[in-house]
């Protein structure tokens, strides 16, 4: 179909997003065979710390999941506005839902100098589409700029990246669970065993490294999975105003707005930092600090843009 | 979205639906007999314009096909207007004779076909027929592209932050058999101040 190719998807991105997930998947894997492998050596004496690390990670991730939304309210101090409290955002919010047809989350306004905005909630009904008042009133975004903004948190939100992030989350959560009830049964518990069982007591810091090495292993490939989805809502945004260069101002203005914020809020917006339309932390080295960082780069950013704008303008839409 | 979409996060852009726009001609008979509005002949196309030449080059074009037909003999010939408001969006405003709905509408589908042929289909947000009774209260039957659906949006002069809920009701209820309503009421979006209303 001639209409499809000037909104194609871009296949390069999605290959490396198959990429990480599959490697997520096979740490997954490798994960669940070690446990089996040590439950089977010591007879299930370790079942029970297993079971109890799935069960309370498993259960932080569901609720982390289905009150995300709150959550994330309350960490950030935002309060939910009316259309009639800020009519401005409200009416972007409902021309570019219009747009994209998708349900209108609600919105929220947090009392934070720092720029930025982040949409969370685990489906489009119970989104949460929060700007800070930075963004508003002190970073001088003109409307266009804002608009591009609202219209990357809104495809986080079709994205659904809140229950893809958690999903992908889960298994590190779970091992870094793990780590930390071995390192406690290894002290508390290893006395009351006596010498009865030196296979188990042997085993334990095996638990610990294997389970140490693979929560390493998931946070870098979570992280590289959350830049991946940042990117898609970057052109996912673009492609959804028409105007990929009003998104990319916006970005440079926010970035550069970041300098200049006191610590303190910094430091408290970390916990929501995967969510945000940029980064609240920045790294202050480049090159590996990358590897690490929940957001692309500003200049990978801008450059994926810049596809979407040649993409967008492409002559003829028949023309692959 | 398909679950490999949301697997990757890229949204497929909403196509539009067009055709239930011929609908109108028959709604707006139904909305004067049972309410006594008649259309005011204007109606307009919203869209949210592309940056860049291939984009302008294609509205220039529509612009120039809808005056070309207003140039009938016998006809007050109104060109079409063009505004971009205050979000950016830009609005075609086609005029005609209030007992013209059929042309007003081929008109308004004009610009739909162009936008979609090339390629532009997500980017039509809405198009409006305004409607006034003899009182002088205005009514718009606003269409949602990307949910083939209508809602009525009833201004309140002079205001930007309230409108007539009651009469939308009203007008809601008139038309639910000649009309898709969108029956999702959180979908009806003010459109305070828009062109053609």
């Amino acid at each position: 179909m001639a209409v499809r190719t000037r909104y194609a998807p871009d296949r390069g991105l999605t290959v490396r997003m198959t990429a990480t997930m599959f490697l997520l998947g096979l740490v997954f894997v490798a994960f669940v065979a070690l446990i089996i492998g040590i439950m089977a050596a010591t007879h299930s004496s370790l079942g029970a710390i297993i079971v109890v690390a799935l069960i309370f990670g498993g259960g932080t991730a569901f609720i982390s999941l289905f009150y995300s939304d709150k959550i994330a309210l309350a960490a950030a101090g935002a309060r939910e506005v009316s259309p009639r409290q800020a009519p401005e955002l409200h009416a972007i919010v409902d021309r570019l839902c219009a747009l994209a047809d998708m349900d209108k989350p609600r919105i929220a306004i947090a009392p934070t100098a720092m720029p930025n905005a982040f949409a969370t909630g685990r489906n489009s009904k119970n989104s949460v589409l929060c700007v800070t008042d930075g963004l508003l009133y002190r970073s001088k975004l003109t409307p266009e700029e804002l608009e591009g903004v609202l219209a990357h948190e809104l495809s986080h939100v079709a994205h659904k990246d809140v229950q893809v992030m958690t999903y992908a989350s889960l298994l590190a959560i779970v091992a870094g669970l793990l780590v930390r009830f071995a390192f406690y049964s290894e002290i508390f518990g290893g006395g009351r065993r006596g010498g009865g069982n030196s296979q188990a007591a042997l085993l334990i810091p095996l638990i610990m490294l294997g389970s140490a090495l693979i929560y390493a292993i998931s946070f870098l490939l979570i992280r590289l999975l959350s830049r991946y989805r940042e990117l898609a809502a970057d052109r996912s945004g673009a492609l959804l105003t028409g105007n990929p260069g009003a998104l990319m101002e916006a970005l440079k203005k926010v970035s550069g707005g970041m300098a200049s914020i006191p610590t303190k809020d910094l430091r408290s917006a970390e916990p929501l930092n995967a969510f945000y339309f940029a980064p609240a932390l920045r790294p202050n080295g480049q090159g590996l600090a990358n590897i690490f960082s929940t957001h692309p780069s500003l200049q990978k950013r801008l450059e994926e843009l810049a596809k979407v704008q040649r993409q967008l303008n492409q002559a003829t839409p028949g023309d692959r | 979205m398909g679950f490999l979409d949301t697997l990757f996060g890229r949204t497929k852009p909403a196509q539009p639906k067009l055709d239930d726009l011929f609908a109108l001609p028959s709604a707006a008979i139904q909305l004067q007999a049972a309410m006594g509005f008649t259309p005011t002949g204007s109606g307009s196309v919203s869209f949210k314009a592309v940056a860049g030449k291939t984009f302008s080059d294609i509205q220039r074009e529509v612009q120039e096909l809808l005056n070309m037909d207003t140039g009938k003999p016998g006809e007050a010939g109104l060109p079409v207007e063009v505004t971009r408001d205050s979000f950016g969006y830009t609005w075609l405003v086609a005029n005609h004779m209030s007992d013209e709905m059929e042309g007003l509408v081929t008109d308004l589908h004009a610009v739909n076909s162009a936008l979609v042929d090339n390629g532009y289909g997500p980017q039509l947000l809405c198009t409006l027929v305004a409607f006034r009774d003899d009182s002088g209260r205005s009514l718009a039957l606003v269409y949602l592209y990307k949910r083939g659906t209508f809602y009525p949006f009833a201004p309140l002069p002079g205001r930007q932050d309230d409108h007539d809920t009651g009469l939308e009701l009203e007008a809601k209820s008139v038309l639910e058999d000649d009309l898709k309503i969108e029956q999702d009421m959180t979908r009806w979006f003010p459109i305070y101040g828009a062109p053609g209303l």
